[in-house]
């Protein structure tokens, strides 16, 4: 195993990171702190508790969701694209190193970067709203699970891009609307009953669901599913990149 | 036109081979076949140079031996070991300057020779990368940002990554590719010490005169297909060809009788006739000829003002190897 190659990787994707600083911490922080001001603080003083949690706390777990996921995606799908873009690729995919470990030290860095930017995230919203956590291990386990998870995904979408408009497509049109109506701002038992059946069809649901649950101990669906789910998701990813490592999509052709 | 000679089979294995290949073809997912059937051996520690036009197939053979391309069939053995099944074996072997100044603009010089180095699993080692980058007069730039490198700077760096890890074979995909004659003569300097270090040099290059310069054997591909592959020597030999000018004092309206037989042609202002003949060792003499054209202008009376040879390069083969497509 090549453990020098993956940190190697790593190291240089964190590199990165600290380069762009502003643009890899700041900004996420600003725009989630601005949340809190607006839904937590301004609206939130005004709307009911849920589920026994005033709506400020409530939606903490919701938007550190929603960053988690659009910054794992952004952070990896850019680490990948950037190198075939400029060809430098030609160095990672020249050297003795697996397609476990490349994305190890792609999807590791991405995921470092996003369970970070959490944990500041959670720092600063516990500075506007009074926060609880009831299972902190499981909100670390469902933290890096997650941004794991969203990070492969991102991977594969830096390998599937073949532009950089594509790069945002996925993450803007897909990932952010799912996340805005998979319960960020609201428990899915406040819909009528139509939507509540077709929200359920919606993956980012379970998630958001059992990372409340960490927090609050009550959740939408059963903690069980949230972890199916979110395990599901993992192997998926698992899947489809060990399918382009095999074929070579859009890698050595 | 020289005739082409039988492409070459794959030889029996030679225990003295670093990269075998075997039957190695690609096609592209268009359709285009860019590899076609090509078997080579690269002896270790000589210099070979593969020569083809554009689009002949040198990068992709190249890609699929350092793993960028998947090859469509055959197979390809670097330092013994199979480049698909032993790829870790075989990869870390090699070193690799691309065609293209494929470089990270924001990254310092010292930081992207180093991540190679770790790449290629190697640990640490700043008293060789600073040796590196002061053999490649990089290091006064080792804290500058890439982007700010002038190209042949950056030419240079790509050479220190390749050699970041200490690899056994360097393949260098058109070194001379916008670089000045100063920092080409300075390349082959240092490709001749990595040679007498122990690597193994295989380049491509449009520039005949560095093949011609450097090269123990020379590969010519043309359209996916190896049609020569020999020392550049026995090449220049077998293939050479020899060219007498005479230039003569009053332009001649017409050849002298008797001089067309011996292949003597007569240039379109009537001042200068010439004579090709082959060069090789083995090519039949051509002394008798050039007496009797010697002493046939004589009897003509036909005064001559000059005479001079010229030996065709290397170049003037590739050419005739590939029908001028080059």
């Amino acid at each position: 195993m090549n453990l020098v190659g993956v940190g190697a990787i790593y190291r240089f994707e964190m590199m990165r990171t600290f380069r762009t600083l502003a643009q890899s911490v700041v900004s996420p922080v600003l725009s989630t702190a601005l949340y809190f001001v607006v839904f937590g603080s301004a609206i939130g003083g005004h709307m009911p508790k849920i589920d026994g949690v005033t709506y400020g706390a409530f939606i903490v777990p919701g938007l550190m969701m929603l960053t988690l996921l659009t910054q794992s995606i952004a952070n990896a799908s850019f680490a990948i694209y950037f190198p075939r873009f400029t060809g430098t690729i030609y160095e990672v995919l020249s050297a003795p190193i697996s397609p476990l470990e490349i994305i190890a030290g792609y999807v590791g860095a991405a995921a470092t970067k996003t369970v970070v930017l959490g944990l500041i995230i959670l720092a600063t919203a516990a500075l506007f709203v009074p926060l609880e956590v009831r299972h902190p291990v499981w909100m670390l386990a469902f933290l890096v699970l997650m941004a794991i998870t969203f990070s492969l995904f991102g991977f594969i979408i830096g390998i599937w891009a073949d532009n950089f408009e594509k790069l945002q497509v996925i993450p803007l049109l897909v990932v952010a609307p799912l996340t805005f109506l998979g319960g960020t701002f609201y428990s899915i038992d406040m819909l009528p009953d139509a939507w509540r059946i077709v929200t359920l069809f919606n993956p980012v649901v379970y998630l958001v669901s059992g990372f409340r649950w960490s927090f609050f101990g009550t959740s939408d669906v059963g903690i069980a599913v949230s972890v199916g789910m979110t395990l599901a998701f993992l192997a998926a990813g698992l899947v489809i990149v060990a399918w382009m490592f095999r074929t070579g999509y859009r890698l050595k052709n | 036109m020289i005739p082409l000679p039988s492409a070459p089979s794959a030889s029996p294995a030679d225990a003295d081979a670093v990269l075998t290949v075997r039957r190695l073809s690609k096609v592209y997912a268009s359709g285009h076949k860019a590899l076609d059937d090509v078997s080579l051996e690269i002896r270790r520690g000589e210099i070979f140079a593969l020569l083809g036009p554009n689009g002949a197939g040198k990068t992709t053979l190249i890609s699929i031996v350092c793993g960028l391309v998947n090859p469509t069939s055959g197979e390809v053995r670097v330092g013994g070991h199979d480049i698909a099944a032993d790829y870790r074996a075989a990869r870390s072997l090699i070193g690799l300057v691309p065609q293209e100044l494929t470089t990270d603009a924001f990254e310092t010089v010292w930081n992207a020779v180093s991540f190679t180095r770790g790449l290629f699993g190697k640990r640490r080692n700043p008293a060789y990368i600073e040796k590196l980058l002061r053999d490649l007069a990089l290091w006064n730039k080792k804290d500058a940002r890439i982007m700010t490198l002038s190209g042949g700077m950056k030419r240079r760096l790509l050479i220190a990554k390749a050699l970041s890890h200490e690899p056994k074979v360097l393949f260098l995909d058109e070194p001379s590719a916008g670089v000045d004659v100063e920092l080409r003569r300075d390349m082959w300097r240092m490709v001749r010490q990595l040679r007498r270090d122990g690597v193994t040099i295989i380049l491509t290059t449009h520039y005949l005169e560095e093949a011609e310069e450097m090269a123990d054997r020379v590969g010519v591909i043309d359209k996916g297909r190896l049609v020569v592959i020999e020392e550049k020597a026995k090449l220049m030999r077998r293939l050479g060809q020899k060219q007498l000018s005479i230039v003569v004092a009053a332009p001649l309206r017409a050849l002298p009788a008797g001089l067309a037989p011996l292949g003597v042609t007569l240039s379109e202002d009537g001042r200068t006739l010439s004579l090709t003949y082959a060069s090789g060792a083995d090519a039949p003499q051509a002394g008798p000829t050039i007496a009797a054209l010697l002493a046939r202008l004589a009897q003509e009376g036909v005064a001559v003002s000059d005479v001079s040879t010229r030996e065709s390069s290397l170049e003037d083969i590739f050419v005739n190897l590939v029908g001028g497509a080059a």
